[in-house]
């Protein structure tokens, strides 16, 4: 056996050997987390492999995601023959030429021009980092240090085949169309020279090849091992709802640990690709937060690298298990040290969650999010004052701002509203929410709905006084526990009525009775008003007329849209009333930009940066609108309180899609 | 150092109305509370304990649920929690109640010596403010009520510093312990339970004392012991003037429905 063979069989164990061994430690590192079960919906797991791995769906969402299409197939096609490579090195009988002729040509001519292709590729991509960079890709020494290796191992490739074809050592040569006409260039070289650049380019290949495959686990090109994964395990409901926690002493309430997270939240840390699209469609990033879903990502990853090593380290290789629930941290995970998420961050999210449907990889932030926030309100009692009197009132009164709960059928005092009794039911129960209820501006939104609710002749009431808040607030502010004593009152309330169907305007309490009570037993349908009221106006039961409202523009709601899917509906309405489809802003549905409220940031200050409610005001404008259509009551104030700042509440008006019908009923 | 605390439960009166038929408090649905002055009471002895170390101990005189306003003191940091329950002391105006109490922490003092007490300036239910100054008296303690702000407690030399806010003007004093305070609203802001701690709390058992523990002469205490009498609880009649209710009016802010009222008055012109 030559010399050279054997120093690369034994590079090529010892790197692989490494590799394996890293792998390992990657899956050893994601046991330290929690147990969660993402195994279920398998099928529709792999569809989205196919979907968005290999379809790469969400990665050309944007332009320039077509090079990395390009790459991604350019290294599913160079696997055959990179594999091929490496046996060859230690067997040089080995071929792929069993597969048959004709497939193995195809393989052959599909490589050589793939390997074009990937080189034109990282060309861009390099360039991109250099002459036109946008400000959410970082131009790293790993990216310049990846691309690098990928082009030298394209050039290598052409090396070799080029020269084997130069000395007539193929028989393929015919189906290598680029390596044959680089082939060209040895035309007035000896056979040794060729020869000594064949081998030249072959050692070159194969270190680099070697070298890829050990840099991996290291870089963001990680990635290339935990996306594939990572998308597979992805949730597949379309709201995140956080798992209704257990209230027993002994237990964690929070994630205050790396190791707390569970396993599919570690696998995401370790699979950003670092492509900074989240970043860039952040709210809070966008007016100036230091807030950024990548980095957030980026420094948890940072922490479970540092104190999952340290705990492996200090525990024998073979052990495959959970982080001790008293494990100590070398380094704690909410500090705002480098490798840590800084507590400010923590409260600036809205839990808008356009991260999350922008990332290619399917990361879930805004869940990680609200794990920190939980040990910091409940564990810790730790968070903004301004909490101190929502939380308080919210345990004690039912509402926000801590009016008599006595008054929270006031708005309906003049009206005669049909009370929803046990011994009295109706077919609807209209969920008035602590917004229709007590803001004297959202009143509004109350008083209409419950003039098309009357005109549709539907059968409805209202729980009057008896009605306590949702908890939405409470539950994405990381107060669990007295979001979960008032879950349970109100769906032991919903459940002593009989009640089957539930109307709401607001999509915070949507989201919380449809999605967040499941948890709770709740089996009731719910439903949200642009939804109902898009169906009566279908079914004609609502006599409307659709008269000039002027340009309207509408503002979709995170909470509808994003988390629930609800795009449409509100749409109709606002057409069906207007004569005309609304007027888009530049980011609308799935990329629509938050207002500023969810998450609980209704109740908090916002003194770093620009205040999202203006940005949003501000995009809305740029369509010159007669009125903004919202169909949130927060979004509403959100919205309101934007062109009060910016002067324009005398031009321009925020009304709900329900407003808008009763005005356009006879 | 060893602090103790008292606590009542109230009904939230801000919710209560006034029957006007029967002029009766109508206290149906009306959701009980720790007196909210007494949150800050408690507050302040965590802070000293924080600060000092020591023990906490919570004392509540009511009816059996005003256990409640206990664990919630012991969810927030409080050692002991004891609760002065007995039909026998129903009914009490504030001189039965400074007895009971002041009886309680002459009980706990003999078991271990209580170096200060802390009372809220008043409750919202009664405000009287008498209750802390009468504990005081008998347990022959130093008196200082309207406390907003704590200097410094010395254990060596055994006296207290405090400012007191007193109408148009502050009083800085020391005094010598042991002393009875009771905390304006402005002392502090309360903090927020943990879950841990509410469930600690919720866990523990919690020590009664009837009057068979106590064993208190019936004509001291309770209804007996009470010379107070309430006659009538009436609203007052408003004979001018008006409550611009600004939720009445569903698009009509506070604001808004103050203005309408100047200009129908012309107070104000419109132009
Ligand atoms: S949920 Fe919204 S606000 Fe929060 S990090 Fe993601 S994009 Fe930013
Ligand atoms: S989290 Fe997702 S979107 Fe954000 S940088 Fe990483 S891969 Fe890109
Ligand atoms: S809108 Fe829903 S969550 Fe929000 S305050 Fe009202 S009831 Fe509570």
């Amino acid at each position: 056996m030559p010399w050279s063979r054997i120093i690369f069989t034994v590079l090529f164990i010892a790197s692989i050997g490494l590799f394996l061994f890293n792998v390992y430690r990657l899956i050893a590192m994601l046991c330290l987390g929690r147990w969660e079960n993402r195994f279920d919906h398998l099928l529709a797991r792999l569809k989205g492999v196919l979907l968005f791995v290999f379809g790469q769906k969400r990665v050309v969402r944007r332009a320039f995601g077509v090079n990395h299409f390009f790459i991604f197939w350019g290294f599913m096609i160079l696997l055959g023959m990179n594999s091929e490579f490496l046996i060859q090195g230690v067997f040089p009988e080995f071929s792929l030429r069993f597969l048959g002729r004709v497939p193995y040509g195809a393989l052959l001519f599909a490589t050589d021009i793939m390997s074009v292709v990937v080189l034109a590729a990282v060309a861009l991509a390099v360039m991109r980092r250099i002459a036109f960079r946008p400000k959410y890709i970082e131009a790293s020494r790993d990216a310049f240090l990846i691309l690098g290796l990928i082009a030298m191992l394209m050039v290598a490739y052409f090396g070799v085949h080029a020269a084997e074809i130069a000395l007539g050592e193929t028989d393929m040569g015919g189906w290598m169309p680029v390596s044959g006409a680089l082939a060209g260039a040895f035309a007035t070289s000896t056979p040794e020279k060729i020869h000594r650049s064949l081998n030249a380019s072959w050692w070159v290949h194969a270190l680099a090849l070697l070298a890829f495959l050990n840099y991996l686990p290291y870089s963001k090109h990680l990635h290339v091992l935990t996306a594939i994964p990572n998308v597979f395990f992805r949730r597949i409901d379309p709201v995140s709802v956080p798992p209704r926690l257990k209230f027993e002493l002994g237990q964690d309430f929070g994630v205050s640990k790396v190791t707390q997270f569970t396993w599919k939240q570690l696998l995401d840390f370790m699979a950003c690709t670092e492509c900074g699209r989240c970043e860039d469609s952040c709210p809070a990033h966008g007016t100036g937060k230091d807030l950024s879903p990548k980095e957030m990502v980026h420094r948890g990853k940072l922490n479970l690298f540092i104190n999952g090593g340290s705990l492996l380290n200090s525990r024998p290789i073979d052990t495959l298990a959970g982080a001790p629930r008293e494990a100590s941290m070398v380094k704690p995970l909410i500090d705002g040290t480098a490798e840590s998420i800084p507590e400010k961050d923590v409260w600036s999210c809205a839990t808008c969650g356009v991260c999350m449907e922008e990332c290619p990889v399917f990361i879930e932030h805004a869940p990680k999010t609200l794990e920190m926030r939980r040990h910091l309100v409940m564990e810790k009692a730790e968070f903004p004052e301004e909490l101190l009197s929502l939380f308080n009132n919210m345990e004690q009164r039912f509402n926000p701002w801590g009016i008599a709960p006595t008054d929270r059928a006031k708005w309906a005092q003049d009206l005669d509203i049909h009370i929803v009794k046990e011994d009295a039911p109706a077919d609807y129960l209209f969920f008035v929410g602590c917004s229709g209820a007590y803001d004297s501006r959202a009143r509004g939104i109350a008083l209409a709905m419950a003039k098309i609710l009357d005109r549709a002749g539907l059968s409805w009431g209202i729980l009057g006084t008896e009605e306590k808040c949702c908890g939405d607030s409470l539950r994405r502010l990381g107060n669990e526990y007295v979001f979960d004593q008032i879950a349970q009152a109100n769906v032991a309330q919903f459940k002593k009525l009989g009640i089957t169907k539930v109307v709401t305007h607001c999509p915070h309490c949507y989201t919380t009775l449809k999605n967040d009570y499941r948890a709770y037993g709740a089996e009731f349908e719910v439903i949200h008003h642009s939804e109902l009221i898009e169906r009566l106006i279908a079914e004609g039961k609502l006599p409307v007329h659709a008269r000039a409202n002027g340009r309207v523009v509408y503002h979709d709601s995170c909470y509808l849209g994003r988390h629930n899917g609800l795009y449409d509906a509100p749409r109709h309405c606002v057409e069906a009333v207007s004569g005309q489809a609304p007027a888009e802003m530049e980011r609308s549905h799935g990329r629509a930009f938050c207002c500023g409220a969810g998450g609980g940031r209704m109740w908090l200050e916002e003194t770093e940066g620009k205040r999202i409610n203006i940005d949003r005001t501000e995009q809305a404008l740029k369509q010159n609108p007669a009125a903004i259509a919202s169909a949130c009551p927060f979004c509403m104030t959100m919205l309101e309180d934007g062109l009060k700042d910016l002067g324009k509440d005398g031009d321009v008006k925020v009304k709900d899609i329900a407003e808008l019908v009763a005005d356009a009923i006879e | 150092m060893h602090i103790v605390v008292c606590v009542k439960m109230v009904p939230d009166t801000t919710l209560v109305q006034i029957d006007p038929k029967t002029n009766t408090l109508v206290r149906e649905g009306v959701p009980f509370i720790t007196n909210p002055f007494d949150t800050h009471a408690v507050e302040e002895a965590l802070r000293l304990k924080d600060r000092y170390g020591g023990k906490v101990t919570a004392l509540s005189m009511g009816p059996p649920a005003a256990e409640m306003v206990l664990r919630r003191a012991l969810a927030l940091g409080a050692d002991e929690a004891v609760l002065l329950s007995d039909r026998a002391f129903g009914g009490a105006d504030t001189l039965a109640t400074s007895k009971v109490l002041s009886e309680a922490i002459r009980r706990i003092h003999e078991n271990e010596p209580v170096d200060l007490v802390f009372c809220g300036l008043q409750t919202i239910d009664g405000d009287t403010a008498q209750v802390g100054p009468g504990v005081a008296c008998r347990l022959g303690f130093t008196q200082l009520t309207l406390v907003d702000h704590i200097y410094e407690v010395n254990q060596r030399e055994s006296y207290i510093e405090v400012r007191r806010k007193l109408e148009g003007a502050f009083e800085r004093v020391q005094a010598r312990m042991p002393a009875l305070i009771t905390t304006t609203r402005e002392i502090n802001t309360p903090r927020y339970p943990t879950v841990p701690g509410r469930l600690q709390a919720a866990s523990r058992a919690l020590p009664v004392w009837s009057n068979d523990v106590m064993k208190l002469e019936r004509a001291e205490i309770g209804l007996q012991g009470s010379p107070t009498n309430v006659r009538r609880i009436f609203a007052p009649q408003r004979e001018k003037g008006e409550i611009i209710n600004g939720l009445n009016g569903a698009h009509l802010t506070a604001a808004d429905c103050m203005l309408n009222k100047l200009y129908e008055w012309d107070i104000l012109n419109a132009d």
